[in-house]
């Protein structure tokens, strides 16, 4: 019977071996896919925006024009309004979603803070071309007819605020974006929230502390550098973000300091013009514009790590 | 080593389900215009009832159907726009028009109903260069006295995505005013002049951005303003009518035209003469290979648009488009016989 057995066991160790060398093998090709496909994406992107860049030069990037009959391309207004629409997104969000959270996890009751976490969560579930058809039908006329004017009449004075109320514009992409970004940054801020330790937050109060001075001067410097990755996350969203963008920001190759005007973004200008560009010059232009959000992503990213980095060694007393 | 394994395996099995992809009753592909994606998949699917044959068509736009077809990996490719006769040869295709349909504008000012505001082309040309920027402007107010025209702004609606649409309305804006001509130009997207405009994705995207900006003025195709009972406007035509959008005077546009003298069915029929002609009229082609590689294919394609031709025309005028003139089948049935062929036998009939 011994005999019968002795040649099972190294033949268990061998499949047991080749089992793991395989899934070695497996996942090592899965982690080296990921940067594979940058680096692949980014080739592709430079190589066919070659004949815009060699064209147009650096001057793609700071000329407004974008003149597909005389085959005359600038990214300045894509740019223009992918920044400011980003800039008034997390303008709105950020200190929105940072007020949310510390009232879930600090003031709110139990059962409302659950509620609400969950509400929240199903923001972000909700699909973009949801809050893009929102954003159109009711949002903007909402803007046009309740805010728009009340804005105008008192900040009219600014340039910020001027020209005919038409709802759809930089404004309401902006706004729209802020309730995109809003839950990833709330629902990543509340987990931050939560794993400050009971016994700081308490002392804080106990010390006589306000509200205020817990969130302020306890909180938010606990989890800094967890909330700074929060607000990175919805800014690499909010730049990319397309559809919804598409259907309210007016799509207008137009730098204006009205945040009234109609605008447009690098990623509104891409979904639609690229199906019937037919020309070579013309789908170069398009996909410079692509390789140039791909690198103010990038940019985004690398400025978010070295902040961290910074933060993490000078600022932050906790996670 | 392992790594190859991998990846010949991989291959083996792309390969594989590829080519039992292929082994399929008829089906056939066609991509291109949007303009006519209602009808061309009704028409496709009422055919697959009735023969079995397959018709799979996909929007993405007049651009991407004439790449597509010209890179071969669908059977037939349609646009709004046609190509020129040199472009034709040198990608070796065959054009023919299928249906007819009107671009109309459409206004959104307070009082004024449907067919009751009138332009010519050159005022249009004006309004859309941003020239004239109040409604009660008085070169507005001389064309249209009985009109109670507001002192309002006039915000221009124009399609944001590169489209047929717009490639016929600023065809019609360059023909009416050279000074358009020369400063915008024509184009399926062109730099809107107008300091005062937004762009709308789509038919539909033009249509409620003009229903929700008090003052807007757009473009979209016929049906469209129909469907959202918009304010479309009266035209004057070049035989000095004013005329009013509808299937007849997008037919009279089409009757008038002279095919058999247009080769390669370049034929716009913006401006056309006749009394009832709607001035902003444009056909939507569908573009095949002269040299076919697969004669069943090719004939299935044909097959399916001669059954359009004879029994889609009801449901063209359905959908608001207008079917196109039996001489002028004749003269599309008589070009597939002379020129599409497949191992240098002819295809059709």
């Amino acid at each position: 019977m011994a005999d019968l057995a002795l040649p099972e066991t190294p033949a268990k160790t061998q499949t047991w071996r080749q089992g793991d060398l395989i899934f070695r093998w497996l996942s090592r090709g899965c982690a080296f896919l990921v940067p594979a496909l940058i680096g692949g994406i980014f080739l592709a992107l430079l190589i066919y925006s070659l004949p815009a860049i060699k064209k147009f030069g650096v001057g793609f990037l700071v000329s407004p024009e974008w003149n597909p009959v005389a085959q005359e391309f600038g990214a300045a207004s894509s740019i223009f309004g992918t920044v400011v629409s980003t800039l008034i997104a997390m303008l709105l969000a950020v200190p929105l979603s940072l007020a949310i959270a510390f009232f879930l996890v600090e003031l709110a009751p139990p059962a409302v803070s659950r509620v609400v976490s969950t509400l929240i969560e199903l923001l972000a579930a909700i699909p973009s071309i949801i809050f893009g058809m929102w954003g159109l039908f009711v949002f903007a006329p909402f803007l046009q007819a309740h805010v728009q004017p009340w804005l105008a009449s008192t900040l009219g004075f600014l340039p910020l605020f001027q020209g005919p109320p038409m709802g759809i514009g930089i404004m309401s992409a902006g706004t729209i974006l802020a309730f995109m970004i809003l839950p990833f940054i709330c629902a990543i801020a509340r987990d931050v929230f939560l794993l400050v330790p009971r016994t700081i937050r308490e002392s804080a109060f106990g010390m006589g502390a306000t509200t205020w001075e817990v969130m302020y001067k306890v909180m938010i410097p606990y989890g800094l550098v967890g909330l700074i990755g929060a607000v990175f996350l919805g800014l690499g969203r909010a730049l990319g973000e397309t559809m919804a963008i598409t259907f309210v920001i007016g799509n207008s190759h137009r730098i204006s300091a009205s945040l009234f005007a109609a605008g447009n973004s690098i990623a509104s200008t891409l979904a639609n013009e690229f199906a019937e560009a037919t020309e070579p010059m013309y789908v170069s232009s398009l996909i410079a514009l692509g390789l140039v959000l791909f690198l103010i992503t990038y940019l985004v990213q690398i400025l978010a790590q070295f902040l961290l980095r910074r933060l993490y060694r000078s600022w932050s007393a906790g996670l | 080593m392992k790594k190859l394994i991998w990846l010949a395996m991989i291959t083996a099995v792309t390969l594989a389900l590829a080519a039992g992809a292929q082994a399929q009753p008829l089906t056939l592909n066609g991509a291109g215009a949007s303009f006519p994606y209602p009808l061309y998949s009704q028409w496709a699917h009422k055919y697959h009832e009735l023969t079995g044959a397959k018709i799979n068509y996909q929007s993405i736009g007049s651009g991407g159907g004439i790449a597509q077809i010209k890179a071969k990996t669908v059977d037939f490719g349609a646009s709004d726009e046609p190509l020129k006769v040199e472009d034709l040869d040198q990608a070796g295709l065959v054009q023919f028009p299928v249906v007819v349909g009107g671009v109309v504008p459409v206004v959104n000012v307070a009082g004024i109903a449907a067919g009751q505001i009138k332009f010519t082309g050159d005022l249009l040309a004006q309004v859309f260069m941003g020239k004239i920027a109040k409604w009660n402007d008085p070169a507005i107010k001389n064309l249209n006295p009985g009109l109670n025209l507001p002192d309002q702004n006039i915000t221009i609606v124009h399609r944001a995505d590169g489209s047929g649409t717009t490639w016929l309305f600023t065809h019609y804006l360059g023909l009416s005013s050279p000074e358009w001509k020369e400063k915008v130009g024509v184009g399926k997207s062109v730099k809107w002049p107008a300091s005062n405009s937004v762009g709308g994705k789509g038919n539909e995207g033009v249509a409620s951005y003009v229903k929700k900006v008090a003052g807007a003025i757009g473009y979209v195709e016929y049906a469209y303003a129909l469907q959202n009972q918009m304010s479309f406007a009266v035209l004057k035509n070049r035989a000095g009518n004013f005329v009013t959008p509808s299937i007849e005077s997008f037919q009279a546009a089409t009757a008038n035209a002279d095919w058999q003298k247009a080769p390669g069915y370049y034929i716009v029929l913006n401006d056309q003469p006749g009394d009832q002609s709607w001035p902003i009229t444009g056909a939507t082609y569908i573009l095949v290979h002269k040299q076919q590689a697969d004669a069943a294919k090719a004939k299935g394609v044909m097959k399916f648009f001669d059954w359009c031709y004879k029994h889609g025309g009801e449901m063209a005028q359905k959908l608001d488009y207008v079917p196109l003139p039996a001489k002028v089948v004749e003269l599309v049935q008589a070009t597939w016989a002379k020129e599409i062929k497949a191992d240098g036998k002819p295809v059709w009939p």
